[in-house]
């Protein structure tokens, strides 16, 4: 159902629904950037519209809200163990259509690619409510359009801003609120149907891709930070961490928290051996993981063509370019 | 001739090797200048000099072979770059057809700043111009720099005052993964002051120098800035008697601090200069004054903040061209 609001009337939407939800969304917190004088966009806690930034593409993905950066699993000490306790709250992300797409890719790797579903993802995800945040232009280095994910209709709000208006398309149990305070309106979602950057994704990989010596080039100019993967609405890699409390190793807790691809020391295993210590393996492990190897068990494509890996490399690479060189080269190969 | 060579070298003009010929000093503070005034200066050396400039390492231009009987009409034409650059920061020029009322305080330099460089923790830059507003025109000897970060490119340990930019980083191990990046880093280019502790990382304040490498080398944004902060290095300077880089006077100290230390400084000289001399460095009043007199006067109503900290004693070293003791 559509309706359209005021700045003021949305927020008491939202201010009715806050008894049962926490919102997220893309803030920007100034200062906090990592040049002095400049700010950060990253996915906050927020309690109004007018909070939200609507001007420039967050620099981290809305993955943390339910893939949290540090997460303890548990307490422990020499009796037994407890869980943390969650909170009830529903939690409803603002979020643009990749980002939409991206949990998607989340759940296949938490809830679907193996025998187990990963209870803590699940218990954060099953409360999540999407509200899609119309793209009228997108931003630099987007190229959602090339993979298929300026789309994505299983919203539970989508929200456009025109002139301090905002029209909304409401599909849920929410609509009391909506109702409340909104005038009924036509809404039909509308999606980016171009990006400036158009990525090819090759049909066919063949196996010489990934002995090709295109990788080198990375391996003299990837710097290893990491910064592609945390900021990648898709990554989902993580590594477990048993913490004994300094003034009493009796106790502690287990967390898992982040791990990255790139970063030294991920495949590095006991004895010594590193699987792919050349930055050039890492980058090729990466984006065929991106393009290729996760298509081949799920049937699609994980990246969702946000570009951030773009908009944070510290070296100027390009993802994009980097998967039209795979393109290219595969339709060399091929014929 | 007759010229009044004090008059002359307070209107920022000097006297040359060459009998009758003079050189003029444009200041630019915070070494950074509109384009515009590029025409002001070649019409300057032109018209009156040698069609050459020399750019000073204070970051100010010097126009030579200037005629001393051209110094009106130069004064008159320069009189846009001292209302741009000088009124307009809001330092009170009494004559601006009569130039630059003052030379003895040299130009604020200051390294590109955080409008460019990544690694600057402020914007270099302003800090000079306000810094310029607070001190000229002043007759006593003083020079003045401020740099970004304690990679010092300006050079401020080679000032009476050097203004270092730091940085307070602030830690969300929430949002850490333990990557190690920042920890290397400051072992490599900074002090070692991280460490890492069940998978997250210690910062030892003691050891920290507020250089921000960090914040920038952070991947998820764990470390972040919080306000900025300053250190004071003082006395340092080159010359024939005792050349010797600039110590640790103060460091995590508010902009607020910096500005009533210099506007201190100068009452400190006003006491303690020796008038018998023609001009007196201040580095050389606080060597017959001592440190501990220098530090009193200066932190008069100075608010340290929490986190700043004063130099006890210091030992300003440096060298002296007394070689008996070697040579015998």
């Amino acid at each position: 159902m559509g309706f359209e609001f005021t700045m003021d009337s949305f927020n008491k939407v939202l201010e009715d629904i806050s008894k049962n939800f926490i919102f997220y969304a893309p803030r920007r917190i100034p200062g906090k950037g990592a040049f002095s004088d400049t700010d950060v966009v990253v996915y906050q806690e927020v309690e109004g519209f007018g909070q939200i930034e609507l001007d420039e593409k967050s620099r981290f993905s809305p993955k943390e809200v339910i893939n949290p950066i540090t997460q303890t699993l548990f307490y422990f000490n020499e009796n037994g163990y407890t869980e943390p306790e969650t909170n009830n709250k529903g939690i409803i992300i603002f979020c643009r259509p990749c980002d939409a797409n991206s949990f998607k890719r989340l759940d296949e790797i938490f809830l679907n690619n193996g025998p187990f579903k990963d209870s803590y993802y699940e218990s954060l995800r099953r409360k999540v409510k999407i509200f899609v945040i119309e793209c009228v232009q997108g931003f630099e280095n987007c190229f959602c359009v090339s993979m298929g994910t300026n789309r994505f209709d299983d919203y539970d709000a989508f929200i456009r801003v025109a002139e301090d208006r905002i029209t909304c398309d409401v599909k849920d149990n929410l609509l009391p609120a909506f109702v409340k305070h909104g005038i009924s309106a036509e809404m039909r979602p509308d999606f980016i149907s171009e990006n400036a950057v158009k990525v090819a994704i090759p049909d066919q990989v063949n196996k010489t891709i990934f002995t090709h010596e295109m990788w080198r080039e990375y391996s003299e100019r990837c710097i290893a930070c990491g910064r592609c993967t945390v900021v990648c609405p898709t990554c989902t890699c993580f590594t477990m961490q048993d913490i004994f409390y300094e003034d009493n190793h009796k106790c502690g807790e287990r967390r898992r928290v982040w791990a990255s691809c790139m970063i030294d020391g991920f495949t590095e295993v006991a004895g010594g051996h590193d699987f792919r210590p050349d930055k050039g393996m890492r980058m090729r492990f990466k984006a065929m993981h991106k393009i290729y190897d996760f298509r081949k068990r799920f049937g699609y494509n994980m990246c969702v063509g946000c570009g951030r890996c773009d908009d944070v490399c510290p070296e100027y690479i390009s993802f994009s370019n980097c998967i039209n060189k795979v393109s290219a080269l595969s339709r060399e190969v091929n014929g | 001739m007759d010229i009044n060579t004090k008059q002359l070298r307070k209107n920022a003009f000097r006297v040359t090797k060459n009998r009758g010929m003079t050189a003029l000093r444009i200041r630019v503070p915070g070494g950074n200048l509109e384009v515009k005034y590029f025409d002001v200066i070649k019409k300057v050396a032109e018209n009156f000099g040698n069609g050459r400039v020399h750019i000073t390492t204070r970051q100010g231009f010097e126009v030579p072979g200037i005629p001393m009987e051209k110094i009106p009409e130069v004064n008159r034409m320069i009189a846009p770059i001292l209302d741009g650059i000088e009124t307009a920061v809001g330092v009170e020029i009494p004559d601006l057809n009569s130039g630059y009322p003052a030379a003895g305080t040299r130009n604020v330099s200051a390294c590109i700043g955080n409008s460019v460089c990544p690694f600057a923790n402020l914007n270099s830059g302003e800090v000079a111009l306000k810094i310029e507003k607070l001190i000229y025109p002043n007759d006593y000897h003083v020079k003045i720099a401020v740099t970004g970060c304690p990679n010092d490119c300006i050079k401020a340990h080679m000032q009476d005052i050097g203004i270092i930019g730091m940085a307070l980083p602030v830690y969300d191990s929430y949002r850490c993964i333990g990557c190690g990046a920042c920890v290397k880093n400051c072992r490599r280019v900074a002090t070692g002051a991280l460490s890492i502790s069940n998978y997250k990382v210690k910062r030892d304040h003691r050891r920290c120098i507020g250089c921000g490498e960090c914040i920038l080398k952070c991947p998820t944004s764990a470390w972040t800035r919080e306000d900025k902060y300053y250190r004071l290095v003082i006395m340092g300077r080159t010359g024939k008697k005792n050349p010797r880089i600039a110590q640790t006077f103060l460091e995590w100290v508010a902009e607020e601090a910096v500005m009533k230390v210099i506007a201190n400084m100068y009452q400190y000289i006003d006491n303690h200069i020796d008038r018998s001399l023609p001009k007196e460095h201040v580095g050389y009043i606080v060597d017959r004054t001592g440190y501990p007199v220098f530090r009193q006067e200066v932190l008069l109503g100075v608010d340290l903040g929490q986190l700043g900290r004063v130099a006890e004693s210091i030992n300003f070293g440096g060298y002296f061209y007394e070689r008996t003791n070697i040579f015998g």
